[in-house]
């Protein structure tokens, strides 16, 4: 089993082990415990209230998104009338305006270009991180005091976590203090608040251990033995990195980057307070929507996210894969 | 194979001592700007040390309700949390054996966990507002006194299941990879009833894991926007107050609050790894030797 999977660190292990989705299908079973004695209940019933608050809550709510796109509205309420306005509106003009982009597409592109952005940083800062963790740092509590100091953080407000970053790249914040005081620059640097810059920044600040936990939980499985046979067959560290490691590390960087595309795909709030609420982007025109009462669009609107996020991790998958097939 | 620290140790933890410092830094700055001076502005200098800011902030400060949005948030989080931890328990002792269906389940909870939570929420919304419809169309008693079905814990309570159960069963699937049969199955020969060996045996060595589980419960659902912002009726909770407040409250008061928030956070994370210790210790005080070398 895995360096983490002592009994003496519940919360990071089980964070950590947590979101190792893979192995979960592959629980091992108990022996039936049905006892000589006494009732016990049969698994189904075990599993029913989670199914049912999934069922009612995620499934349905799902279901009720898509069928709710189909349907007409008027200024105040959503009209039964089975329709694609809703669809069509969104698009409107997109091929008039071709090669030229719509607002709609210009959306999807910036929210894409966020999400490669924050996707490529997240990797290499997790990747990195969780190297050190898992193979520099040597004794386990010192391993699970680290991984707590980074999974802290995660356990405190976002958005407060997002407003501390004001007084420091303000205009008259500590950055811009620094780099007029070093004779850098003459006048404060704009763009380092409410601009594409601070929204990348925080979501790298928040969502970073999205990467780091699965990532050091693919790589403290990995047989040490494998690592030393690279370095006995003459391998350098690179070639170990890169022909050992970061192949088995695989599942992880695949997990983690659909935590941090799926969040970041779907954001609204981090790129409204941190872009000052002039950046669009594809959940926040669900939320302009919304905010206006219209329901059929905004639940179109969701369909069309829903479906974007799906195609890139989809794509993801297989850009991974592709390794594997070759 | 290495027996000294290599160069690349020392570089990989400067690395990792920025990163640190990139994670906390932020937060050390406004927890000191939280302190700043009757006169003092958004950002440094300090101008003088006080407590100026935190006594506004609990006097109103002229934010509407911002207490009442605090008790409302630990309110709910104290029933997801309870929820989360019993629901997910149930789960997880479903999954030691088969059931029909297991593997939907398995993959709606993932689904629950990337579908982007302002779809989960408006669904939610949606469903409430389908729900609203009905009953007004129903009879007139029940009509006539019903506004909506949609609230705190109704469809807030709803919308933050589907956020906290994911995590629940995930770490459920962490407790029960690495939980030892063989002690129920001596209970059960013992002549202990299925209750008595989950009670006695289970619950004591899966209970430290479990705090980890109300941890996630409480901590994701005190800090949750997203799914919250359309399924939470009237009544907003504190990190919703807290949004929007960014855009209209510019004095270092927003700061009082989100040490006040953060604080929170800490006392729960303290008394939840605090609680897993003493378990843990008392574990190794108590448990058995059996297997040891």
């Amino acid at each position: 089993m895995t360096n983490l999977a002592q009994p003496s660190d519940a919360g990071t292990a089980a964070a950590s082990t947590a979101l190792a989705a893979t192995d979960a299908a592959t629980a091992p079973r108990a022996a039936r415990p049905r006892g000589r004695y006494g009732w016990a209940p049969p698994a189904w019933l075990q599993a029913l209230p989670m199914a049912l608050v999934f069922a009612l809550f995620f499934v349905l709510p799902l279901a009720l998104v898509a069928v709710v796109s189909l349907l007409d509205y008027n200024d105040y309420e959503i009209v039964p009338a089975f329709t694609l306005r809703s669809y069509s509106e969104t698009f409107e003009g997109c091929y008039d305006q071709l090669p030229g982009l719509c607002t709609i597409l210009k959306t999807y592109w910036t929210t894409v270009e966020l999400c490669f952005a924050v996707w490529a940083i997240t990797l290499v800062v997790g990747f990195t991180i969780s190297y050190f963790l898992a193979f520099h740092v040597r004794t386990l509590t010192m391993q699970t005091v680290l991984a707590l100091v980074c999974t802290i953080p995660f356990w405190t407000s976002n958005v407060i976590r997002m407003i501390s970053w004001i007084p420091l790249l303000g205009r008259n914040g500590l950055v811009n203090q620094a780099l007029m005081g070093s004779g850098v620059v003459d006048a404060p640097v704009e763009w380092l608040l409410y601009s594409r810059f601070s929204v990348v920044l925080a979501f790298v600040h928040l969502f970073t251990f999205f990467m780091v936990i699965p990532i050091f939980n693919s790589m403290v499985r990995i047989d040490k033995r494998l690592i030393e046979a690279a370095y006995d067959a003459g391998a350098s560290g690179w070639q170990t990195l890169w022909n050992v490691v970061i192949p088995l590390c695989k599942p992880g960087i695949v997990i983690g980057s659909i935590f941090v595309v799926t969040i970041v795909m779907g954001d609204f709030v981090t790129v409204g307070v941190m872009g000052g609420e002039q950046i669009a982007s594809a959940g926040k025109i669900i939320e302009t929507r919304l905010n206006a009462l219209q329901f059929p669009p905004a639940a179109a609107n969701a369909v069309i996210l829903l479906a974007a996020t799906l195609l890139i991790i989809t794509a993801l998958t297989k850009v991974v894969d592709i390794r594997k097939e070759l | 194979m290495r027996e000294g620290r290599s160069l690349a140790f020392y570089l990989l933890a400067g690395f990792f001592g920025l990163y640190v410092l990139f994670l906390y830094g932020p937060m050390i700055v406004i927890f000191a700007l939280s302190f700043q001076g009757p006169q003092g502005g958004m950002t440094f200098p300090m101008n003088g040390v006080s407590t100026h800011w935190f006594s506004k902030l609990w006097d109103g400060g002229g934010i509407v309700d911002i207490g009442a949005a605090f008790w409302r948030s630990l309110e709910l989080g104290l029933v997801v949390t309870v929820l989360t931890a019993a629901v997910s328990t149930l789960a997880g002792l479903a999954y030691r054996r088969r059931f029909p269906g297991q593997n939907l389940l398995f993959f709606t909870a993932i689904a629950s966990l990337i579908v982007p939570s302002i779809v989960t929420s408006l669904g939610i919304a949606l469903l409430f507002r389908l729900i609203d419809a009905a009953v007004k169309a129903g009879p007139a008693w029940l009509a006539d006194s019903y506004t909506t079905g949609a609230g705190l814990f109704t469809s807030g309570l709803a919308a933050h299941l589907t956020w906290t159960l994911p995590f629940g069963l995930l770490i459920m699937f962490a407790i029960f990879n690495r939980f030892d049969g063989r002690l129920e199955e001596a209970a059960r020969d013992l002549g202990a009833t299925p209750w008595q060996s989950f009670r006695h045996v289970v619950l004591p060595l899966i209970l430290p894991a479990l705090i980890g589980v109300a941890l996630f419960g409480f901590t994701l659902s005190w800090d949750e926007i997203a799914r919250s912002s359309q399924a939470i009726g009237s009544d907003n909770t504190l990190p919703l107050q807290l949004q929007a407040l960014t855009t209209t409250v510019t004095t270092p008061m927003i700061y009082a609050l989100g040490t006040t928030t953060t604080g929170v956070s800490f006392v729960v994370i303290a008394l939840a790894l605090l609680g897993i210790a003493l378990l843990r210790s008392r574990q190794n005080r108590h448990g058995s030797d059996a297997g040891k070398a």
